[in-house]
C-alpha cells in the first residue's frame, strides 16, 4: 500500500509538462475542477445570506419574541454554552476512542481484522441521526444514568457536575456529548488511519532500527507525519458535532435556563437542536428569531474552527523548533 | 490507497442513488394523489393536534363525496401564515386568531373568517411512580410540583389530598414540552387562572424559564416516552395519548369540591358553557375556556382546536368544497370519527348544531 502511494506524494502542481495533445483535456479539466470548488463558495454564501437576511428581524425584535426571555443575547446564550460543551464532551469522549481505533486498524490489527473493522467502523458513519436519538435517548441514557450518579458523588464540586441533583434518566448533556461522540468517531477513525497509512515505511523502519519501542515509533515517526490529516478529521468532526440536530433534540431533556451542569436534570438545548424543536409551531417573528440563532452557529462554527486550527498550528510549530 | 479510493466512489454513489430515488419517490407520490381521485383539491394544514383527527375526517370525507383533501401537520403558526397568505383554503390552530390576525385573514379573505371548533380533547396530568395509578391534586399543588416548589411524592400538600396513597420519598421529575406547544398554552392557562397565584407566569406556548427542575422533552410522545422511563416523573400532554400508551398514572384534578379524572364529556361540557370571546365576529365561535368551571362532572383543563376557513371563496368549487368538508367535520359524524381515531371529545350537540349552521353559510362570491 505504501508503495503504490507513494509516486504520488509528489504533490499537485509537480507533474511533468504533457505533450501538447492533451492540453485541451487538462484545460477542460481544470476548468470543471475549479467551477465545482466556486460552486460550493458560492453555496456557502448563498447560506450565509439567507441567514443574514431572513434572520436580520430576529435580531431586533419585541421582547415577547424572545419568550421565555427578553432579548436576544439572553436567549442565544444558554444555546451557545450548551452547544460548546456538548461538541466538547464529544470531542473529549470521542476523539481518543477514534484515534486509538486508527491505530490499532493501521498499526496493530492482522491485516484481514483491520479491514473488517474499518468496514464497520465506516457502517456506523451510514446510521441516520435520528436512530442515534432514539437509541440514545431509551436505551443509552439509561445504561448511563449511574455514571452519572458516581460523577455527581465524587466530582460534584466541579460546577460541570454540580451542584444540583444528577438526571434521573441520564437524559443529559452528557448522553447526548457521548452519543455525539459515537457519531463523529467514523469520521476521525477513517481520516486519521489512512494518513496513519501513508507514514512513509522508512520512516517507521528507521525508528525501530533506533531502538524505539512500537509506541516511541507511532509518537515519533507516525503523528508528526499524520498531524495535519488528523487536526482535519477532528475539525470535521468538531463540525458535524456542533451541528448535530436531531440526536440532541431526541436524547436530551431541556430547560429554558443556563447551566454548566452536563449531568443535571436538564440541560438548554444546542441551538441546532433549538431550531429544529421549535422551528413547525412558530409564529413568523419566532422563524426569523430561530434563523438568527442560525446565523450564530455559523459564526460560532466558524469561530471554533479558526480556533482549533491556530491551536494546532501552533502546536506543529513548536514541535518543528 | 486504491481500495480506500474505490470504496469512496462506491459510497457516494450509493449515496447519489439514494438520493435520486427518494426524490423520484417523492415526486410519484405527489403526481399519483393528485390524479388518482380525479377530483378536486383543497388545501389545509395548521395545528399538529389536529393530525390524527384529520386524517380520520379526510378519509371519511374522500370516500364518500370524491376529491382531495390535504392538511399539512406544519403547526398553527405556520397554519394561519399560509392561510392568510392564500396558499390554504383552510386551517387548524389551537388558539384562536387575535384581533390582528383576524383583521388579516379577514382581509385576505375579502370576507368575515369562519372560526369553529373542531378539536376537543382534555389534557390529562399524568405520571409515573411505582405502586400509585391515581392521584388527586388541586390546580395550586400541580403548579407547586411543576415550578419546583415541592420536590418530594411524599410531600404533605400531596400527602393530605391523598389519604389512602402509600407515597414513597422519590423525587419529582417534572416533565414539560420543550417545543412550542398548543398543549403547553392550555396546561399553563389553567394553572394561572385556577392556582390561586401558585402559578404566576401568563398564559404561553413556551414553557417560562421561571419554572426550575424540570425536563423537556418534544412533542407528545417525547413527553409519554420521558415520564415512561423516569420513575417519580410527572407531566402533561393530550389525554388520548395517555391513555393509548396505558402504563402511566392519571391525577384527578379539583374541580369545585370533587376530584375528576379527564373525560372526553368533562371536557366538551366545559366548552359549551364558556362564554365566546370578545372582539370576534359572528361567523366565530371562538371561546375563552372557562378554567374554573366547577359544575359537576366539568373537566377544564383541556385544549379546543379550531377551523379556519373564509365565508365566501372566489370560485364555487373551493367553496362547495370547503362547506362540504368543514359541515362533515363539525357535524355528530365526523365527531365522532375523531374520538374514535383520535380519542377526542365530541363537540356538544348546541355547539355543533350553531358551527352547522355558520359552515353552511359559506358561499362562493359576496
Amino acid at each position: 500500500m505504501t508503495a503504490t502511494a507513494s509516486p504520488q506524494r509528489t504533490g499537485p502542481g509537480k507533474t511533468s509538462p504533457e505533450t501538447p495533445a492533451s492540453r485541451r483535456g487538462d484545460r477542460t479539466f481544470a476548468a470543471i475542477v475549479r467551477a465545482a470548488a466556486f460552486t460550493i463558495l458560492l453555496a456557502l454564501v448563498a447560506v450565509f445570506l439567507f441567514l443574514a437576511v431572513e434572520g436580520w428581524q430576529g435580531l431586533t425584535a419585541e421582547e415577547a419574541v424572545y419568550s421565555p426571555f427578553t432579548s436576544f443575547v439572553s436567549y442565544i446564550w444558554p444555546l451557545v454554552v450548551s452547544t460548546l460543551l456538548a461538541s466538547a464532551i464529544a470531542l473529549i469522549v470521542g476523539v481518543p476512542f477514534a484515534l486509538a481505533i486508527a491505530l490499532f486498524i493501521s498499526h496493530y490489527a492482522p491485516r484481514r481484522l483491520a479491514s473488517v473493522l474499518a468496514y464497520v467502523v465506516d457502517l456506523l458513519a451510514a446510521v441516520p441521526s435520528v436512530v442515534f436519538g432514539l437509541w440514545g435517548g431509551r436505551y443509552l441514557a439509561g445504561w448511563l444514568q449511574p455514571f452519572h450518579v458516581w460523577l455527581h458523588d465524587h466530582l460534584g464540586f466541579l460546577p460541570f457536575f454540580g451542584p444540583g441533583p444528577p438526571s434521573p434518566n441520564g437524559r443529559s448533556l452528557f448522553t447526548a456529548g457521548v452519543v455525539l461522540a459515537i457519531m463523529i468517531l467514523p469520521i476521525i477513525t477513517a481520516i486519521s488511519r489512512e494518513v496513519f497509512l501513508q507514514t512513509p515505511r522508512l520512516h517507521e523502519e528507521a525508528a525501530l532500527a533506533l531502538g524505539a519501542t512500537r509506541w516511541e515509533m507511532i509518537r515519533y515517526a507516525v503523528f508528526p507525519y499524520a498531524r495535519s490529516g488528523m487536526v482535519s478529521g477532528i475539525m470535521l468532526g468538531l463540525g458535524r458535532a456542533l451541528g448535530e440536530t436531531m440526536a440532541v433534540a431526541m436524547v436530551l431533556a431541556t430547560t429554558p435556563n443556563m447551566t454548566l451542569n452536563v449531568i443535571g436534570t436538564a440541560s438548554p438545548p444546542t441551538i441546532a437542536a433549538n431550531i429544529a424543536l421549535n422551528y413547525k409551531e412558530s409564529t413568523p417573528e419566532r422563524q426569523s428569531l430561530l434563523i438568527a440563532t442560525g446565523l450564530v452557529l455559523f459564526v460560532v462554527t466558524f469561530l471554533v474552527n479558526l480556533a482549533a486550527r491556530w491551536v494546532a498550528g501552533r502546536n506543529a510549530r513548536k514541535l518543528a523548533r | 490507497m486504491n481500495t480506500f479510493s474505490v470504496r469512496r466512489v462506491a459510497l457516494s454513489a450509493v449515496a447519489v442513488l439514494t438520493v435520486g430515488l427518494t426524490l423520484t419517490a417523492c415526486g410519484d407520490n405527489n403526481s399519483g394523489t393528485a390524479s388518482d381521485s380525479g377530483g378536486d383539491t383543497l388545501n389545509g394544514g395548521g395545528a399538529t393536534s389536529q393530525a390524527n383527527a384529520q386524517t380520520a375526517w379526510r378519509g371519511a370525507y374522500q370516500k364518500q363525496n370524491g376529491g382531495t383533501i390535504n392538511y399539512e401537520e406544519v403547526g398553527s403558526g405556520t397554519g394561519i401564515e399560509n392561510f392568510t397568505s392564500k396558499a390554504y383554503s383552510f386551517a387548524g390552530t389551537d388558539a384562536f386568531l387575535t384581533t390582528d390576525q383576524m383583521t388579516a385573514a379577514s382581509k385576505a379573505c375579502g370576507s368575515d373568517v369562519v372560526q369553529v371548533p373542531a378539536y376537543v380533547s382534555p389534557i390529562a396530568v399524568a405520571f409515573n411512580l411505582s405502586g400509585v395509578d391515581t392521584l388527586n391534586l388541586d390546580s395550586k399543588t400541580i403548579s407547586d410540583i411543576f415550578t419546583g416548589a415541592v420536590t418530594k411524592w411524599n410531600d404533605a400538600e400531596i400527602a393530605q389530598q391523598n389519604p389512602g396513597a402509600k407515597l414513597p420519598d422519590t423525587a419529582i421529575t417534572p416533565v414539560h414540552r420543550s417545543d412550542e406547544s398548543g398543549t403547553t398554552f392550555n396546561f399553563t392557562e389553567y394553572l394561572n387562572k385556577t392556582s390561586g397565584g401558585a402559578w404566576s407566569e401568563a398564559a404561553n406556548t413556551v414553557w417560562p424559564a421561571s419554572a426550575k427542575g424540570g425536563q423537556g422533552a418534544d412533542g407528545t410522545s417525547g413527553v409519554i416516552g420521558l415520564l415512561g422511563n423516569t420513575d417519580g416523573a410527572i407531566g402533561y400532554a393530550d389525554d388520548s395519548a395517555v391513555k393509548a400508551d396505558g402504563s402511566l398514572g392519571v391525577v384527578s384534578i379539583k374541580v369545585g369540591s370533587d376530584y375528576n379524572a379527564p373525560t372526553a364529556d368533562g371536557a366538551a361540557k366545559v366548552l359549551a358553557a364558556s362564554p365566546p370571546a370578545a372582539g370576534q365576529p359572528a361567523t366565530s365561535m371562538a371561546t375563552d375556556i372557562d378554567r374554573t368551571a366547577t359544575a359537576k362532572g366539568d373537566y377544564p383543563l383541556m385544549l379546543a382546536s379550531y377551523l379556519l376557513a373564509c365565508s365566501t371563496y372566489s370560485d364555487s368549487t373551493t367553496a362547495d368544497m370547503v362547506k362540504g368538508y368543514l359541515t362533515y367535520v363539525v357535524s355528530s359524524d365526523g365527531q365522532q370519527a375523531a374520538a374514535a381515531a383520535a380519542g377526542s371529545a365530541p363537540l356538544d350537540a348546541s355547539l355543533s348544531k350553531k358551527a352547522t349552521a355558520i359552515v353552511a353559510k359559506i358561499s362562493s362570491g359576496s
